[in-house]
């Protein structure tokens, strides 16, 4: 029962993080809402494990942890990266520029 | 030949609840104009069919979504978008009567097909019956591995793997060799000779 309700409101979570990542409407909020939609998915996986009595997925939670933590790091810093160059200076990063 | 009804779990209700929101996420991904926010959903959805493998026990296909799908292409569509434009070109909705009846007519007969499918996990289903039922027998008894997934293709398949992920190694070192190790911020010049200055 416990688990259920923990699901219930890991669903709630994510549907949140949904919404953010639909409005926006900075690119960083879209940043932030990919990776706590991670974050919710390493947490339902292991709920679910215990919800179907198999905790063993719990590893599979932990290693999903790494590779949504390492996608994060790779975004922020891809983007780190282009506003160094002096072409990318010119064009802010945020979407309130002109189309 | 006797009736199989699928049992209802709460994991059908989980599942129910992972199928919906990855809905949701398809049709904002297909209304939104902003190249950005679409590559973030992209990612999304990954994560998202990556926890819907999870629960069907595919735990294989599962790493390999989020893996990839996920994780490196979302990098490669981002390098993609800011090689293009931010934003995609406004579409004048325009009326094709023959491709939406084509659609619809597909779509009618894919829903028609799936009458004739077995239930979910019938044991009776030809899928389960004749090498499926095999693996399933023999895998404990061969190997101590729990997931008959894995021991399939890291056992059974041992060699096959080895090939594909030579394929894979190799077709990995052909682009570097190619393009050569550099930055983000791009490549070093190629020069002919190491001692040539340019």
């Amino acid at each position: 029962m416990m688990f259920a309700v923990a699901t219930v409101a890991i669903f709630i979570a994510m549907s949140l993080a949904l919404v953010r990542a639909f409005v926006g409407p900075s690119l960083y909020d879209r940043v932030l809402a990919g990776n706590s939609f991670g974050t919710k998915t390493v947490l339902l996986i292991g709920v679910m494990g215990f919800l179907t009595g198999r905790p063993d997925f719990l590893d599979i939670a932990i290693l999903y942890a790494l590779i949504n933590f390492a996608a994060t790091i790779a975004i922020l810093r891809f983007f780190s990266y282009r506003e160094a160059t002096a072409k990318d200076r010119a064009r802010p990063l945020n979407e309130g520029e002109a189309p | 030949m006797t009736e199989f009804h699928t049992e209802l779990s709460p994991i059908v209700l989980v599942d129910l609840a992972l199928l919906t929101m990855l809905m949701f996420v398809a049709i904002a991904m297909l209304r939104s104009r902003h190249l950005f926010a679409v590559i973030m959903l992209s990612g999304i959805y990954s994560l998202l069919s990556a926890a819907f493998f999870v629960s069907l026990d595919a735990v294989d296909v599962a790493f390999t979504e989020a893996a990839v799908g996920a994780g490196v292409s979302t990098v490669l569509m981002l390098g993609g978008m800011l090689l293009t434009a931010r934003r995609e070109k406004p579409v004048t909705p325009g009326r094709a009567p023959v491709a939406l009846a084509v659609v619809f007519l597909t779509g009618a007969a894919l829903i028609y097909a799936t009458i004739d499918m077995p239930a979910f996990g019938d044991p009776s289903a030809p899928a389960n019956t004749h090498v499926g039922q095999a693996y399933v027998e023999q895998t404990p008894k061969d190997i101590a591995v729990p997931n008959i997934v894995t021991a399939v293709l890291a056992s059974y398949r041992g060699f096959d793997t080895l090939g594909e992920v030579v394929v894979v190694f190799t077709a990995g070192l052909g682009v570097i060799l190619l393009l050569g190790v550099g930055s983000v911020r791009g490549g070093e010049p190629v020069r002919d000779r190491p001692d040539e200055e340019d």
